[in-house]
């Protein structure tokens, strides 16, 4: 097996004996990036030489005789709304074209810490705002799967990454459901960690009651390594947990669901629901049921009006957070010929900056908390979060996690969703509950849709710092599913 | 009827600090009335007696330490600059001509 079709756990475990130098790696994975991202356009910067020198100083450091992490020398595909000091920061947009931080983000330094060799830095749509990567100020990511098809959103150029063997790590951010929902339409593992549990310092905010960075791999007990690596309390961030993470590395290897409670909720399926993805997702329960899950029905009401609450929360913190980019102390600066106004220059380069979704965002968000109208929308979002917080806290007593599908359907075609935000909006929909209520959860593959051969995500979810359990369960599936199909799913998926 | 009319979409570019052209506010007038009206349902749920929640996690008022620690150095935090003059940031007038 070539080295980039070997999994995270596997590279770093030759890497640390010797048998493999982190050199020989990173350039398997460059020389892959070389041959794919022209089709794949995952990523917006590539760090050749950096990468080869980080994987230099692992090789010596082992050579050395230092006992370094499970993952040092694993190379990693870094999401471009993360901070990183040695190469350029986009978030996407227009408005940070060529911008070099002056800081790492806490997750970036932790990464560089485990040893990790960052590749480069991935596609997404502009401030993470999106489910599909049209909305990138530099060209839409194609999904592996089907070059003409998208690689769902925010984070596609994390997913693309690793379903396409760029890079058997990659970081994502899930603010509404963007690591799970393009895990789910690329055919990997991604995982949203509770709200609190990873650092949102040096992620650049769009919502920042909801931004949760988190990990991609082909395989759950790559993503808990990951997860693990770079989570756990940071003071630079006022809302993170000062508790231990969850034993999400030994969840992964134990991969057991004898005796848990399993609840499937019921408000998700019907209407909208490809029948693949329902057809998946039933079998899924039945192998759970299987392998001795107690299945249960559970109804969780409010989560029909998760949707329209996030469409109002998440643009009420955009419109707020996006203020910051003013025109006067990083970034673009447009129309300053000595004439205008400091407001003048500041209005003319948000027009020019910003893309079109960003704009309707921001005045979304501006809308909904204009006074006359903040009871109404922005006010009333916050109590169905309470609802929803509600749902899930009476739900968890009855079980241990909860499934459904990741999204309700595959990856849809390019364009099809672009010029109609409703349509677009509703990837989203099973996932905006666990962000509205701070949840762990994560999305595994569960197989391909009948209508289309595309990959097919199952959701689980568990209760705030429950991580494991989506570990737990994910493994089960996983094990179980890779037994029938004899071997992962994508090595189902066509040869980029 | 629609949700929203052009004219508050002009004011609502104008508070975000977007210079949108006519055809850009048509556009989104369109769009935003359409979104705000797909949103509005949240209003008709009955919620009188329920707290709002603005956070998923029951955290206030956390506090650093207050020690010195390091910070940016000027040229760190001048480097993104669009303009700098003096160690400063260079940024057009703030007041009108009048003034």
């Amino acid at each position: 097996m070539s080295l980039i079709h070997k999994s995270a756990a596997e590279l770093g475990s030759l890497i640390g004996s010797g048998e493999v130098s982190a050199v020989e790696v990173a350039q398997a994975h460059l020389d892959r990036i070389t041959e794919v991202d022209g089709k794949l356009h995952a990523f917006l910067h590539v760090g050749a030489e950096s990468a080869i020198e980080q994987a230099q100083a692992i090789d010596d450091r082992i050579a050395a005789g230092d006992d370094l992490g499970p993952l040092a020398g694993v190379p990693i595909a870094h999401k471009d709304v993360f901070t990183t000091i040695d190469m350029p920061t986009t978030a996407g947009s227009k408005i940070l074209q060529g911008w070099r931080p002056p800081y790492d983000a806490t997750v970036t330094r932790r990464l560089r810490a485990a040893g990790l060799v960052i590749l480069g830095k991935t596609n997404l749509d502009e401030f993470a705002m999106g489910s599909s990567t049209e909305n990138s100020a530099y060209g839409v990511t194609r999904n592996p799967w089907d070059l003409s098809r998208v690689p769902g959103g925010s984070s596609g150029g994390s997913s693309a990454a690793v379903a396409g063997y760029a890079a058997p790590l990659s970081t994502g951010t899930d603010t509404g459901g963007s690591i799970r929902q393009p895990a789910s339409v690329t055919g990997i593992v991604g995982m949203k960690p509770t709200y609190g549990g990873s650092s949102r310092y040096g992620l650049i905010a769009f919502a920042s009651s909801l931004d949760t960075p988190g990990p991609f791999a082909r395989n759950v007990l790559d993503a808990a390594l990951l997860h693990e690596a770079f989570s756990g309390h940071d003071p630079m961030d006022s809302t993170s947990i000062d508790a231990p993470v969850p034993g999400v590395v030994e969840a992964a290897r134990q991969g057991d669901v004898a005796g848990l409670r399993i609840g499937v909720v019921k408000e998700f399926a019907g209407e909208g629901y490809q029948p693949g993805v329902l057809a998946r997702f039933q079998e899924s329960v039945e192998l759970l049921e299987s392998l001795g899950a107690k299945i249960v029905e559970v109804s969780c009401p409010s989560f029909t009006t998760a949707l329209p609450a996030y469409y109002l929360i998440a643009p009420s913190e955009c419109s707020s957070n996006l203020a910051r980019f003013d025109a006067m102390r990083y970034g673009l600066r447009v129309g300053d010929d000595g004439t205008r106004s400091a407001e003048e220059v500041m209005a003319l380069t948000r027009a020019a900056g910003f893309g079109p979704e960003v704009k309707r965002r921001i005045m979304l968000g501006t809308y909904a908390l204009s006074s006359g109208y903040y009871d109404a929308y922005y006010g009333q979002a916050q109590k169905v979060r309470t609802l929803i917080a509600r749902d899930f806290e009476a739900a968890f007593h009855q079980v241990d996690v909860l499934v459904s599908p990741t999204t309700p359907t595959t990856a849809f075609p390019i364009g099809e969703r672009a010029d109609d935000p409703i349509a677009m909006y509703l990837a989203d929909l099973c996932t905006i509950p666990a962000n509205l209520a701070g949840n762990a959860a994560i999305s595994v593959p569960c197989g391909l849709a009948d209508e289309d051969g595309l990959p097919v995500g199952l959701q689980i979810m568990a209760p705030v710092l429950g991580d494991d359990r989506c570990y737990r369960v994910g493994a089960a599936v996983e094990r179980a599913l890779e037994e029938r199909w004899g071997g992962g799913l994508l090595s189902k998926a066509p040869t980029l | 009827m629609s949700a929203i009319t052009r004219d508050e979409v002009a004011h609502l570019a104008r508070l975000s600090r977007l210079a949108l052209s006519d055809d850009e506010l048509d556009h989104y007038a369109t769009q935003l009335d359409v979104i705000i009206g797909s949103v509005a349902r949240v209003a008709e749920i009955a919620a009188e007696d329920v707290p709002p929640s603005s956070h998923a996690l029951p955290l206030t008022n956390v506090f650093r330490p207050d020690q010195v620690r390091p910070g940016l150095t000027p040229q760190q935090a001048l480097s993104g600059a669009p303009a700098v003059e003096d160690e400063r940031f260079r940024v057009p007038r703030i007041l009108g001509e009048e003034a």
